[in-house]
């Protein structure tokens, strides 16, 4: 499949969950797919990073469900910020924990986990749909309920997968990633490269090929896909980029030629453009965005 | 209220070491717990507790792994002896059992010791959005948690915070005893001096004042009435062993003093 494909499978409206971690490992080929798209009024759910920013940018998105925005080496997103500061988005704050326990009631079928996180804070009362419960064994104490965070899609770059779906992690850290799957009625992952089965072995030991295909429902292969995220190890973060992406954002004038230069342009443009050469990241193992759908083409 | 404390500071030893020393107190007492520590001061501070007067601490390398030892600040990754895997979903199940001492920073903290690193004016269209409340709702009902505020200030340290990220005594109480089971905020160090909530009523109590500081400089910098002991003491000095792991070992480079100016 491709990311025009991917993108086809999403509706303006829709729940997306975005997997990554601040701006690590974020799916920016998809996201940069959906600015170039008609989709809009999004809910975004995400650890979020420059995928939250952009699309705020771009008045892609309605609602935001976040327990942070940041760029990690920069504390927080200019264009997240500025959203926030025009009240242009909706908005539910959580503990990052909570985040995790409503992805994970989502993909239990079940409505809600309890925790103790939340409790005492502003997150109750910024988010007043959220209840707290009372445990029915002899203790009785009374925890947040944390509802199930249900998703219409999930979005996640992983370093390989093979054409069937199933997904490897090379990095130290897998994040949520196979939460959000679990948690989302379409499931889309894009990746570095797409190999044949046999060769994960070869990449990483077991516990490295953590996306099982029972969680995913396409796959796009899209080379630096997570620029200018870190994707390590096949690259680290673009901190040059990023610090050009935020200074841009500081000016309308330099917004514009950054958005003409980088974003109203093709996934294969944008990364002969962003490395200045017209060599992807990492290696250039194929045409951006070319390679493969899931079970011919779902 | 003004203690006059000397001003003077002839041990030769950095406003910088003395928020190091302080933030290494934090951890005095713990046994095998995960020291995860925010900012310069509180990152030094950690490593030194483990070198020294808490040797079973569990440090990270700021990633997604435990490791051996206390690595000098920005030690080279390839340098890391690698004990356990610790991803963020992992941390949870840390934060979740107690397993966990934490020094965080806080934009906004309060008499009470609420905290905000959410946003500052009104949440619904702030002022300033900061990067988010975080795990710090979290954090402080599960595990001990300190705060590191290196510029003391009445805009820092206010009367109420804009918004209640991590949970301070007075909001714990009235979340009952769920929140405060295993809520506990330890101490508050800044730039000026230490404090904590050593008082009847669980209110912020100065605890020691830095070398060089006095009792009058920290209450104007300080938008609320804090509580003032009969006889405040100093931070104490670093041994000379633990300035000389500060000093060549953990922070060869002085990126402590980046974060404070002697």
């Amino acid at each position: 499949m491709s990311l025009d494909d991917l993108v086809g499978e999403l509706r303006s409206g829709m729940t997306i969950g975005i997997g990554g971690w601040g701006s690590r490992r974020k799916p920016m080929a998809a996201v940069r797919a959906i600015l170039r798209s008609g989709l809009d009024d999004l809910t975004v759910v995400s650890y979020g990073g420059p995928d939250v920013g952009l699309l705020c940018a771009v008045g892609k998105v309605a609602k935001v469900v976040f327990g942070f925005v940041t760029l990690d080496s920069i504390p927080t997103d200019p264009h997240f910020k500025a959203a926030r500061q025009a009240g242009a988005v909706e908005c539910m704050e959580i503990d990052e924990g909570m985040f995790y326990l409503g992805l994970l009631a989502a993909s239990q079928r079940i409505p809600f986990l309890p925790t103790r996180a939340g409790l005492g804070s502003d997150v109750l009362r910024l988010n007043p749909s959220l209840r707290t419960v009372t445990s029915p064994y002899d203790d009785a104490e009374e925890l947040v309920a944390m509802p199930a965070l249900r998703l219409d899609a999930a979005l996640v770059h992983v370093n390989r997968a093979d054409r069937n779906g199933s997904g490897q992690i090379l990095g130290p850290d897998p994040f949520f990633d196979e939460v959000f799957l679990g948690a989302a009625d379409r499931r889309f992952v894009t990746t570095e490269q797409i190999v044949d089965t046999e060769q994960f072995a070869s990449e990483g030991p077991v516990q490295t090929m953590c996306v099982s295909r029972m969680l995913t429902d396409g796959v796009v292969e899209t080379p630096g896909g997570a620029h200018f995220t870190a994707c390590v190890p096949d690259y680290s973060r673009d901190e040059e980029f990023q610090r050009a992406y935020v200074a841009a954002a500081s000016d309308p004038g330099e917004w514009s030629a950054f958005t003409a230069r980088y974003l109203e342009v093709s996934e294969a443009d944008y990364q002969s453009a962003a490395r200045g050469s017209g060599a992807a990241p990492g290696d250039p193992r194929g045409e951006p965005g070319s390679a493969t759908a899931k079970g011919g083409g779902r | 209220m003004t203690t006059t404390i000397p001003s003077a500071d002839d041990s030769g030893v950095s406003r910088a070491e003395y928020c190091a020393i302080a933030c290494a107190e934090v951890f005095r007492g713990d046994g095998e717990v995960m020291a995860s520590a925010f900012g310069t001061a509180p990152a030094v501070g950690a490593r030194l507790a483990r070198l020294t007067f808490a040797p079973d601490l569990v440090l990270t390398d700021g990633d997604a792994a435990l490791v051996v030892g206390a690595p000098p600040l920005g030690a080279a990754p390839s340098s890391l002896v690698v004990e356990s895997h610790m991803p963020y979903r992992k941390v949870f199940d840390v934060v979740w059992s107690g397993r966990r001492n934490l020094i965080m920073m806080a934009s906004q903290i309060d008499r009470t010791g609420n905290q905000n690193i959410s946003a500052i004016g009104d949440w619904a269209r702030p002022k300033a959005q900061l990067v988010g409340v975080r795990g710090a709702p979290g954090n402080t009902v599960n595990h001990s948690t300190s705060y590191w505020v290196p510029n003391h200030s009445t805009r820092s340290f206010v009367d109420q915070v804009d918004v209640v990220s991590g949970v301070g005594y007075a909001r714990a109480v009235a979340a009952g005893p769920a929140a405060t089971r295993f809520h506990e905020i330890r101490h508050v160090v800044s730039n000026l001096g230490v404090f904590d909530f050593e008082t009847p009523d669980k209110v912020m109590r100065i605890r020691s004042v830095h070398p060089g500081v006095t009792v009058g400089q920290i209450e104007e910098a300080t938008g609320f009435d804090l509580v003032v002991p009969p006889d405040v003491p100093m931070t104490r000095l670093p041994t000379p062993e633990e300035l000389e792991l500060i000093r060549t070992v953990l922070d060869p480079g002085s990126l402590r003093d980046r974060e404070i100016r002697a």
